[in-house]
């Protein structure tokens, strides 16, 4: 449930939302993970959902892209009601998602990796625009999907739904465990595409990335959004989010 | 002319050729079974009654439609590959749906309709009746289930009731066709473009089997390609690897999974085409080819494509080896085989562990 805080701070991103998130429940088996909840995201903005581990963050993007089997409330891309839609109808509305696990096929090479996912929408990036981003990847081209470097595994999740015209992206956690210089880069493309127009929902557990990219954060605990604070007054938040985070 | 340890030429040859023919046939068997279990993780023991089949349409294509074997070549794999794909869907997919009304419907409508038409009708046969019935019953299912979503279940179903689901239609398979057509086998000729052989000079090699060795390399080759190196065979790889992020890409994987069970009876039946005019046209000549290939396929280990195409030439000529060198144990030498690679790699030659 939101605060009277966070309801005031809501219309903000109201304005047509590309993304409308309300009272969304989902479970794993009987398990009850997410509790309600509620968010917004306008088009071209950069979200952060933080929180502690185990509140329910990678749950929401499932839930968004419909691989949570069992989940209930509203999602709306657009003004479309996705609740009911399996994830390949969803994902074809223009949802891309970067899994925490990144999902790079080991039976795929990255050449194929990148191809697979199919174009949804007009408006991705070609090939070229991807190695341009991520030219790692162009060099290792015709290597199994599963023999780069974390790294790279990482440029490759994200380069490979950028072809596809998807301009919702869902990144789960894409510095995690990643060097320095790799999560300086990751920032740069998320900040790239953020000019292009993209608008990004991403997952972090490392604030202090996420300040330096996103627009709004979102503070998911138990299952529920319970606070909305925008990059801005980041600094004058800083205590409450630590107290969210437990850091 | 020369002999080879105390064995004439022709007939070292005349086995190898043997073999290799036999290998042919646990090449096209084998690498169906590790494609469908490659994706839908259920191994499909109803394979050696699709095999039958694909003999059997052939023969009715001849006797009942007048069409000759190279249209039956074509046909029976689409028409049995169709049975397949009905099969998939209402059946193998319904074990993961939450929702089941839509088997229900399809067991007591196909009750019913049996029942009735059994009392109206005595001068049809049992195994029309019980076709037709099965059709009115998946009719009235697919009524029902008319536009309403597949509801996945939450837990997987166990992959053991796929395997006893595709068992129970084998026999229900091979009981219908026994019922119609005894278990004596039907003849099927040569077809005449292929009729007669060439002198190799060391061997007399029948252009039939030679065709058969020719067509089942060709097959098996050309489906390696689609797997290994077209854009349709690495959405199959993304689905068998990793199935809820494919569909979250927005690939269709159910209907593929469709596609893959209907393409993997598809290759049983073709088999079936090529084996009809050396073998006769049997009820029970899948059953008794179909234990071979499972300890072919054991042996190659599930989910390799090539592994299976070579695990299955390697094996009928190794078969065909020992009906030279040692022919009391040819019967048995795969199954001996089969326990030494379970004993020392229990996830086959090529296969990767799960």
């Amino acid at each position: 449930m939101l605060t009277e805080a966070t309801q005031a701070k809501v219309p903000a991103a109201a304005a047509a939302p590309l993304l409308s998130v309300r009272g969304l429940e989902a479970w794993y088996g009987e398990s009850h993970v997410l509790h309600g909840i509620d968010f917004d995201v306008a088009p071209g903005e950069v979200v952060t959902l933080l929180g502690r581990n185990g509140a329910g963050k990678t749950t929401t993007l499932k839930s968004i892209i419909g691989i949570m089997a069992k989940r209930k409330g509203s999602v709306k891309l657009a003004g479309t009601e996705t609740i009911a839609l399996p994830s390949r109808t969803i994902a074809r509305l223009g949802i891309g998602y970067v899994p925490e696990e990144r999902g790079i096929y080991a039976s795929l090479s990255v050449h194929e990796n990148l191809l697979l996912p199919p174009v949804v929408k007009p408006g991705g990036l070609s090939l070229e625009q991807i190695f341009t981003l991520f030219p790692n990847l162009k060099e290792r081209i015709n290597s199994q999907g599963t023999k780069l470097s974390g790294g790279e595994q990482q440029m490759l999740a994200i380069g490979r739904i950028l072809r596809t015209g998807a301009n919702l992206l869902l990144f789960d956690e894409p510095t995690e465990g990643l060097a320095p210089v790799i999560i300086d880069q990751i920032g740069r493309t998320i900040a790239k595409l953020k000019q292009d127009g993209f608008t990004i929902i991403l997952v972090e557990q490392n604030f202090r990335f996420a300040a330096t990219v996103a627009d709004r954060h979102y503070v998911v605990e138990q299952g529920k959004v319970v606070d909305m604070i925008p990059n801005a007054e980041l600094d004058q938040n800083i205590d409450k989010l630590h107290g969210y985070l437990g850091v | 002319m020369f002999e080879l340890l105390g064995i004439p030429p022709q007939a070292l040859f005349g086995q190898v050729l043997l073999g290799l023919i036999n290998g042919s046939f646990y090449a096209i068997l084998s690498l169906g079974l590790a494609v469908i279990f490659g994706l839908l993780n259920i191994i499909n023991f109803s394979h050696g009654a699709q095999y039958m089949m694909g003999a059997f349409v052939a023969w009715m294509c001849l006797n009942y439609l007048g069409m000759n074997y190279w249209v039956a070549l074509l046909l029976a794999p689409l028409i049995v590959g169709a049975t397949g794909v009905l099969i998939e869907r209402n059946f193998i997919a319904q074990l993961n749906s939450s929702d089941k009304t839509r088997s229900v419907i399809f067991v007591a409508v196909a009750l019913v309709a049996f029942v009735a038409l059994t009392r109206g009708l005595s001068e049809m046969s049992v195994a029309v009746k019980f076709v037709i019935a099965i059709g009115i019953g998946l009719a009235a299912s697919s009524a029902y289930s008319w536009r309403r979503p597949f509801a996945p279940s939450e837990t997987q179903t166990d992959h053991l009731y796929g395997l006893l689901l595709t068992f129970g239609i084998a026999l229900i398979i091979q009981g219908l066709f026994r019922n119609e057509y005894g278990s004596s086998g039907l003849p099927y000729q040569i077809p005449p473009q292929l009729a007669g052989g060439q002198n190799l000079g060391f061997m007399f090699l029948p252009n039939y089997r030679g065709w058969v060795v020719v067509a089942s390399l060709v097959v098996c080759l050309t489906t390696w390609f689609m797997i290994e190196k077209t854009r349709l065979g690495a959405y199959l790889r993304a689905a068998t690897e990793n199935p809820t992020l494919t569909q979250a890409f927005g690939i269709n994987v159910p209907l593929l999974v469709t596609l893959t069970y209907g393409f993997g009876v598809a290759l049983a039946a073709f088999a079936g085409v090529l084996a009809a005019p050396i073998y006769s046209v049997n009820p029970n000549m899948g059953a008794d080819l179909i234990i071979t290939v499972f300890a072919v396929v054991v042996i190659g280990g599930m989910g390799s494509i090539m592994g299976a195409i070579v695990t299955g030439f390697t094996l009928g000529l190794i078969e065909g080896l020992t009906k030279v060198f040692y022919p009391e144990a040819s019967a048995t030498v795969i199954f001996i085989i089969m326990v030494l690679v379970l004993l020392v790699k229990p996830a086959g030659l090529f296969g990767r562990t799960a």
